[in-house]
């Protein structure tokens, strides 16, 4: 039996039907083809997967589809506007703070959330929250300062 | 410090920091990687995996499993052909075809647990899971080797009953679990010994660890009547999986298509198949596109981990701290079949010193766990951690300063390899240098602190690599080559080429082609991709300049040696007489037509003179007395990158391998259960460095040109991870006056030394 499950993903409103045990990552990905949104181990542990669920940050991969019943999401396919990048995505990008890219996604949705609830976030309250999105390529040196970074354009950029 | 442009001496481009090609697409989500890639129709497989490390196959009933609604096709062993024993060429690491097909699927034995048994391909991943419970297999099991010492014991249990050990002068009476002994001597070793005034003598012991990469393996293939197949995947290399995979299915590559997709990291650990021989049989029984994507536990279980390692180390000094011989015994697990990275251990222990007499004595042994493949330098972070341990307690019995020690005994232009040529040109000396001067070598120190030192270094290969550049009719460039872009290459390979042809780097796109569109090229591995498919890119450019003058001479009449290419121009010579204004790419691309075609330029090469990379790396840490645990306070990474194309990539490589080997020497291992099963599969247990572990991780890039590249690149990717693993190990030891010589040096075991050091 499926469920018939009404949601806004990004904004826009979106219906779907899935099983009683399928994850939020599963429907993202293989029924609304939102691929970016990464599965790196379906057991909540590395993030890849990171998503914003009523602007709180979860891992889409713990999270049944069902549950989104009236809720709102939002995938990093939904953080830049069509004019320009967020500042986290541009500052990755800067900073060459990615170099496989996978963990990337994942990323953004956490750092964005992070500098929504703290606009001026220390290095430690960074690494603390981006704690559970795991990257095995940078070493995390260069994600950190571009998160930094794009906190404190953010907060010039404000009146 | 994100815009920063280094000083660079004849270079425009080289040497700055651009945005990647491709960063948009990966900061987005529109990037595609292994499992984003579906086609209509398609099936999702999943497998059956052995719940034994060692065992018999009976016999295997897959009716029920067939009946469930909406399965499409069961493969076992049976199902795939036999494949003649032969060396793996390409890739990385070492391996025999036959082991890879019967490691791909087992046939008569399962050797260890997760060894794929069985697949299943139906509608959907639920129907496949429910099909795999319903396979019948029966097993006899067999008696488990899971370590070096009861591996080697002369009445080990055997994995593999015709096994003879390879490198002995002759064949020995007995099979073994030893596949192959490997020896390099120069010296007399005894002499050197008797010459020495201290003698530090330890064995070493690394677990199994993994590359850990965030994306699991995953594959889509599709098979067609007309027996022609095409494979997306994410690989290191497609060239590979083309040759790999047709071997497995006894095919030719004419009928195997590659497309590389975006790699989520690979580390070594994607240079060999599992998934793609499997979609392509179940395509082939289905007539359906199959998706394989593993779960982050079959990673763990039935992938391609890193050798665990047991080095006996014996080193000999004057009291001036000259060395005067070495003497290693090294022996690697190689998993469930041959082909351990014993071969690069044994001739990179002693590379970074000149010692006159030396000994080294490598062993490849079999266990019932997964066949390892290569991670980063593969074999060299077990050596060294063992050689540069050895060196810091040399040092402090010496009273030396662990740097002057390393000073005194040092490589440098001229010296002889341990492994073999004379070295050219390389960065050991200055690195040294470079860590002796450090800020972060004087900081002091508190209570429980200490600081480590330990030097690291890799060969590098060339290898085999093609490029094309079209010219578009507005002078703008295409790059097309066959490499992923695992870390940023793209962004080099644009670099290259603008400065090549004198355009802008926004100029040049750059395209990871497939099998059928690229010429061919070897694995993204070795740390190559720079150095060989950038010196292929470099050439392809310069083909690209010798016709725009030859069609700038016959535009001016003149003949092509009275021009001349400068600052991205064509000019006529000095003294010329013709009036020529200075052609750029672009005035000589819109006029193509007039001047003999489209303007494109290519190159195939096997390139030669990779030039061995050095690196000293510092690491300070605080031992904490109560809990063993070990907070790591500053890490300096110090290496030779020859010339750094893009310094921000080249930080990122030395930052990303420093961060893996910390995680090896402190946290990761593989824990079995006395029956062969990894208790720790998963992310959560199998605890790889996360963010709030770590300190900023400082860089230092030197710059000795490989006089083997143009622009004097040598590889970087892999000499980062070989220096931690002692760097902080002697940190360690500096903090709590131990001697660690086991890893990881996790908190229990800290604390066990601690305890057993206080009685």
């Amino acid at each position: 039996m499926k469920l018939q499950v009404s949601s806004t993903v990004n904004g826009e409103p979106v219906e779907f039907l899935c099983a009683a045990d399928e994850t939020v990552l599963e429907v993202l990905r293989d029924r609304l083809s939102l691929t970016g949104t990464k599965e790196g181990c379906g057991t909540g542990d590395c993030g890849a997967c990171s998503i914003l669920l009523d602007d709180r940050l979860v891992c889409s991969c713990l999270v049944f589809a069902a549950e989104l019943e009236g809720r709102s999401v939002t995938t990093v396919e939904g953080i830049a506007t069509p004019e320009a990048l967020h500042p986290v995505q541009q500052k990755l990008l800067e900073h060459a703070a990615l170099q496989c890219g996978i963990c990337t996604p994942g990323v953004v949705v956490a750092a964005k959330a992070l500098i929504d609830a703290n606009p001026d976030p220390t290095e430690e309250e960074t690494r603390y929250w981006l704690a559970g999105n795991l990257c095995r390529c940078t070493g995390y040196d260069k994600i950190i300062r571009a998160v930094l970074d794009a906190a404190a354009e953010m907060r010039g950029a404000r009146p | 410090m994100s815009e920063a442009i280094r000083e660079v001496g004849d270079f425009r481009q080289i040497g700055t920091r651009p945005i990647r090609p491709d960063g948009l697409d990966k900061v987005t989500g529109r990037a595609n990687f292994g499992a984003d890639f579906s086609l209509p129709g398609m099936l999702h497989g999943r497998f059956l995996r052995s719940p034994h490390a060692h065992a018999r196959i009976r016999s295997i009933d897959i009716a029920a499993a067939l009946a469930v609604p909406g399965v499409k096709a069961i493969v076992t062993g049976k199902d795939f052909p036999d494949v003649a024993p032969g060396d793996i060429e390409g890739g990385e690491g070492g391996g025999d075809y036959h082991d890879m097909a019967v490691n791909v699927m087992a046939r008569d034995k399962v050797l260890y647990h997760g060894h794929a048994v069985a697949a299943v391909a139906a509608t959907s991943v639920r129907a496949a899971e429910e099909a795999v419970r319903l396979i019948e297999v029966e097993y006899e099991a067999l008696p488990v080797v899971l370590d070096i010492d009861s591996a080697m014991a002369p009445d080990a249990p055997l994995l593999h009953e015709h096994l003879y050990t390879e490198g002995l002068p002759e064949k020995p009476a007995r099979p073994s679990n030893v596949a192959q002994v490997m020896e390099s001597t120069r010296g007399d070793i005894e002499a050197g010994f008797a010459e020495a005034d201290v003698i530090i003598e330890r064995t070493y012991y690394t677990p199994t660890v993994h590359q850990g990469y965030i994306e699991p393996h995953a594959c889509l293939a599709r098979w067609g009547q007309d027996e022609q197949s095409t494979v997306w995947c994410s690989t290191q290399g497609s060239f590979d999986v083309r040759s790999m995979t047709a071997r497995v299915l006894d095919m030719s590559i004419s009928r195997l298509k590659v497309i590389p997709t975006e790699i989520g990291g690979g580390f070594g650990g994607k240079t060999t198949v599992y998934l793609e021989p499997v979609a392509i049989m179940l395509s082939r029984l289905s007539g359906r596109p199959v998706k394989l994507v593993m779960t982050r536990e079959e990673v763990f279980r039935a992938s391609g981990p890193a050798s665990a390692s047991k080095i006996k180390l014996r080193i000999g000094a004057k009291k001036d701290g000259t060395l005067t011989a070495m003497h290693a015994w090294m022996a690697y697990e190689a998993g469930a079949f041959k082909g351990s990275p014993m071969v690069p251990g044994v001739m990179c222990v002693f590379a970074p010193y000149g010692v006159p007499a030396f000994k080294a004595e490598g062993y490849d042994v079999l266990v019932n766990k997964p066949k390892v493949a290569a991670y980063r330098a593969p074999g060299a972070p077990q050596a060294l951690f063992a050689t540069e341990s050895a060196m810091d307690e040399l040092a402090r019995v010496l009273n030396m300063d662990p740097i002057e020690l390393r000073l005194k005994n040092a490589v440098r232009e001229g010296s002889q390899a341990s492994y073999g040529p004379k070295f050219n040109a390389i960065g050991m000396v200055a690195c040294l240098e470079a860590a002796r001067e450090h800020p972060n070598y004087k900081r002091p120190l508190g209570p429980n602190q200490g600081r480590g030192v330990a030097v690291g270094f890799w060969f590098n290969v060339g290898m085999q690599s093609s490029a094309e550049i079209h010219i578009n009719e507005d002078g703008t460039a295409t790059v097309i080559e066959g490499n992923p872009d695992i870390g940023g290459s793209r962004a080099s390979m644009a670099l290259m080429a603008a400065e090549e042809l004198g355009i802008p780097y926004q100029d040049v796109r750059v395209l990871v082609a497939d099998t059928e569109a690229a010429g061919f090229t070897n694995v993204t591995g070795g740390s190559r991709v720079t150095f060989a498919t950038g010196m292929a890119v470099i050439e392809a450019a310069r083909d690209i300049i010798s016709q725009l003058k030859a069609r700038a001479a016959a535009l001016w009449n003149v003949d092509v040696e009275m021009v001349d290419w400068v600052d991205g121009k064509v000019v006529a010579r000095p003294g010329v007489n013709v009036e020529a204004e200075p052609l750029t790419l672009a005035d000589i691309a819109g006029q193509s037509a007039k001047t003999g075609g489209p303007l494109l330029g290519r190159a195939s090469l096997n390139a030669r003179g990779a030039g061995p990379s050095f690196a000293v790396n510092l690491c300070d840490v605080e031992v904490d007395p109560d809990t063993g645990k070990v907070e790591v306070l500053s890490y300096t990474a110090i290496q030779d990158a020859g010339k750094a194309i893009h310094p921000s990539y080249v930080e990122g490589q030395m930052q990303g391998g420093a961060v893996q080997g910390i995680g090896w020497a402190l946290n990761e291992e593989y824990i079995f259960s006395a029956e062969g099963i990894m208790e720790n599969a998963g992310f959560l247990d199998y605890r790889i460095p996360v963010a709030s572990d770590l300190p900023m991780i400082d860089t230092q890039i030197i710059e000795i040109a490989n006089p083997g590249h143009p622009y004097g690149v040598r590889g970087v990717g892999e000499t980062p991870i070989v220096a931690p693993l002692a760097a902080v190990a002697n940190a360690v030891n500096a903090a709590t006056g131990l001697q660690m010589t086991e890893l990881p040096m996790s908190p229990p075991r800290i604390l066990a030394a601690l305890e057993a050091a206080k009685s």
